[in-house]
């Protein structure tokens, strides 16, 4: 298990142990984490799971794809460490990982 | 209010994510959820997909563990039939015989998947999609050396045909209409996916009519067509849409019309009882007209109404309907809808295998249907939300980038 913290926007936190294989947002999802909608399930087709990684995980979750990269482009409030967190494979490495939320998926 | 609570029938994608915003949002009272299915509230689409190929299990497919439920404090009651909706009694009647009153009910029923009513419909081996166990079914007769006929070129079929050849199985799409996708799509991506598809080993029958199924023992050997052809099959999967279960709904006099009718919070016209998801025709203010829409971005729109409907939240900013199909190494998604248009655009090159085809009406994109192409999707979504005209020249043009275009 790996331990991830989602911070919502109005900053209330959660701690989760997430099963690695799955991905950041299914963590959330399984969890009914509010604040991560995911409204494709993961198809990497709607940009509703953005998440900001924090620091020092950035690097450490691996390159974005040209598919993620342009969906992000177009997603609203978007930050040199923004992230689809469908892309986010949870991993014994992200162990620690913390992510936040931004004030709407939509 | 009385300690009823919600009542919510049908937990698929639409129902069970209802329950689980309305915990999110602060709802206290109780909430049961009633579905016909053994399996806990999952995603529909990876069954025609990731999911007839192997690559995701049940697990992935459920959208949380049903532990969640009870620890969220909903009742989540599976392999269980409404039988009916007793409106003035705001009372929900199983088929066994139990009834729960409710404050606040909510459907969402769904569709089921149209059948077609010709010789050898019933053999085995003849089969639809729709449930977790349809795809079950579907999975054990492909492989490779088996033929498989797919009698209707929309969504549905095209993903289990490209994921029938993924598995090695040979694959016939067979479309009344003269061109596939033809009531979803616009023919510069029909033309398309019908190439794609026969690089990838499909054949196609369009324009066909099936006159019936034929049998050896029962079970399906070949589909007739109309000119007296018979397509050898080990199996037919039948995907000529699914039109809405509403029964329930028309049965306890609430106004159906191809779908159950909804106001923007998915109120219908009884106050105590919302609708959502694919069994709902619903306003669509940026076209000015109802809609029935079939997608899981609309059901978890209409969800959100609901949600927030009942609890006193305001409204969420209207969303640009939209939808995805996985076929091969394509990603399809396509947002909006293309009525009214009095311009077809497109940007990009189908031999490419990478463009998206926009319409306008007065230089506003109605709509746009992007291949492999995520940024004319997004920039495309963002401006029909926006209802801003337009360069259609500069929107053709590649060397101008979507970012460009939607400043």
């Amino acid at each position: 298990m790996a331990k991830v913290t989602y911070i919502e926007f109005n900053g209330a936190e959660h701690v989760l142990d997430v099963k690695p294989g799955l991905s950041v947002m299914e963590g959330a999802v399984k969890n009914n984490i509010p604040g991560i909608d995911a409204d494709c399930g993961g198809a990497c087709a709607c940009a509703t799971c953005h998440v900001y990684v924090q620091e020092p995980w950035l690097d450490k979750t691996g390159e974005k794809s040209a598919m993620e990269e342009s969906m992000l482009d177009f997603a609203e409030n978007v930050q040199d460490n923004s992230r689809l967190s469908c892309q986010i494979k949870v991993t014994d490495e992200l162990d620690g990982l913390v992510v936040k939320m931004p004030e709407s998926q939509h | 209010m009385s300690d009823a609570g919600v009542i919510i029938i049908g937990a698929g994608h639409g129902g069970g994510t209802a329950a689980a915003l309305l915990r999110q949002y602060g709802w206290q009272g109780p909430i049961r959820l009633v579905g016909e299915e053994p399996l806990a509230p999952y995603q529909r689409p990876p069954l025609s997909k990731a999911w007839l190929k192997g690559e995701a299990d049940e697990e992935a497919l459920i959208l949380k563990p049903e532990s969640f439920y009870a620890e969220a404090g909903i009742e989540l009651m599976m392999d269980a039939r409404v039988a009916a909706i007793e409106p003035a009694a705001k009372a929900v009647r199983l088929a066994t015989g139990e009834r729960f009153p409710y404050d606040h009910l909510i459907i969402a029923t769904g569709a089921k998947p149209r059948r077609l009513h010709i010789p050898g419909a019933d053999l085995d081996g003849v089969l639809t999609l729709r449930s977790a166990a349809d795809a079950e079914a579907l999975k054990a007769h492909l492989g490779p050396g088996k033929r498989i006929a797919v009698v209707g070129g929309g969504y549905i079929g095209l993903e289990v045909a490209a994921s029938a050849r993924y598995l090695g199985a040979e694959a016939t799409v067979i479309e009344k209409e003269a061109r596939i996708l033809a009531r979803v799509a616009c023919k510069t991506l029909s033309d398309f996916f019908t190439r794609y598809h026969q690089d990838h080993g499909v054949a196609f029958e369009v324009a066909a009519d099936v006159t019936a199924f034929e049998g050896a023992d029962g079970k399906v050997v070949g589909v007739r067509l109309g000119d007296g052809r018979l397509i050898a099959c080990d199996v037919a999967l039948v995907g000529i849409g699914a039109p809405p279960d509403d029964h329930l709904a028309a049965h306890a006099g609430l106004t159906c019309d191809g779908g159950i009718v909804v106001d923007l919070e998915a109120r219908t016209a009884d106050p105590s009882i919302f609708a959502i998801g694919d069994v709902t025709r619903r306003p669509m203010p940026l076209y000015g007209r109802m809609f029935r829409l079939e997608s899981v971005a609309n059901a978890l729109e209409q969800a959100r109404h609901a949600a927030c409907a009942l609890t006193g939240r305001p409204a969420p900013a209207p969303e640009v309907t939209w939808n995805w199909s996985d076929q091969y190494d394509l990603k399809y998604q396509f947002a909006g809808l293309p009525l009214d248009a009095d311009d077809v655009l497109v940007r990009g090159d189908p031999d490419q295998a990478k463009f998206a085809v926009f319409h306008l009406k007065s230089g506003v994109i109605q709509a746009v249907e992007a291949v492999n192409a995520p940024a004319e999707f997004m920039g495309g979504r963002l401006l029909i939300g926006q209802r801003k005209p337009v360069d259609p020249a500069r929107l053709a043009d590649v060397s101008v980038s979507m970012k460009e275009v939607a400043a």
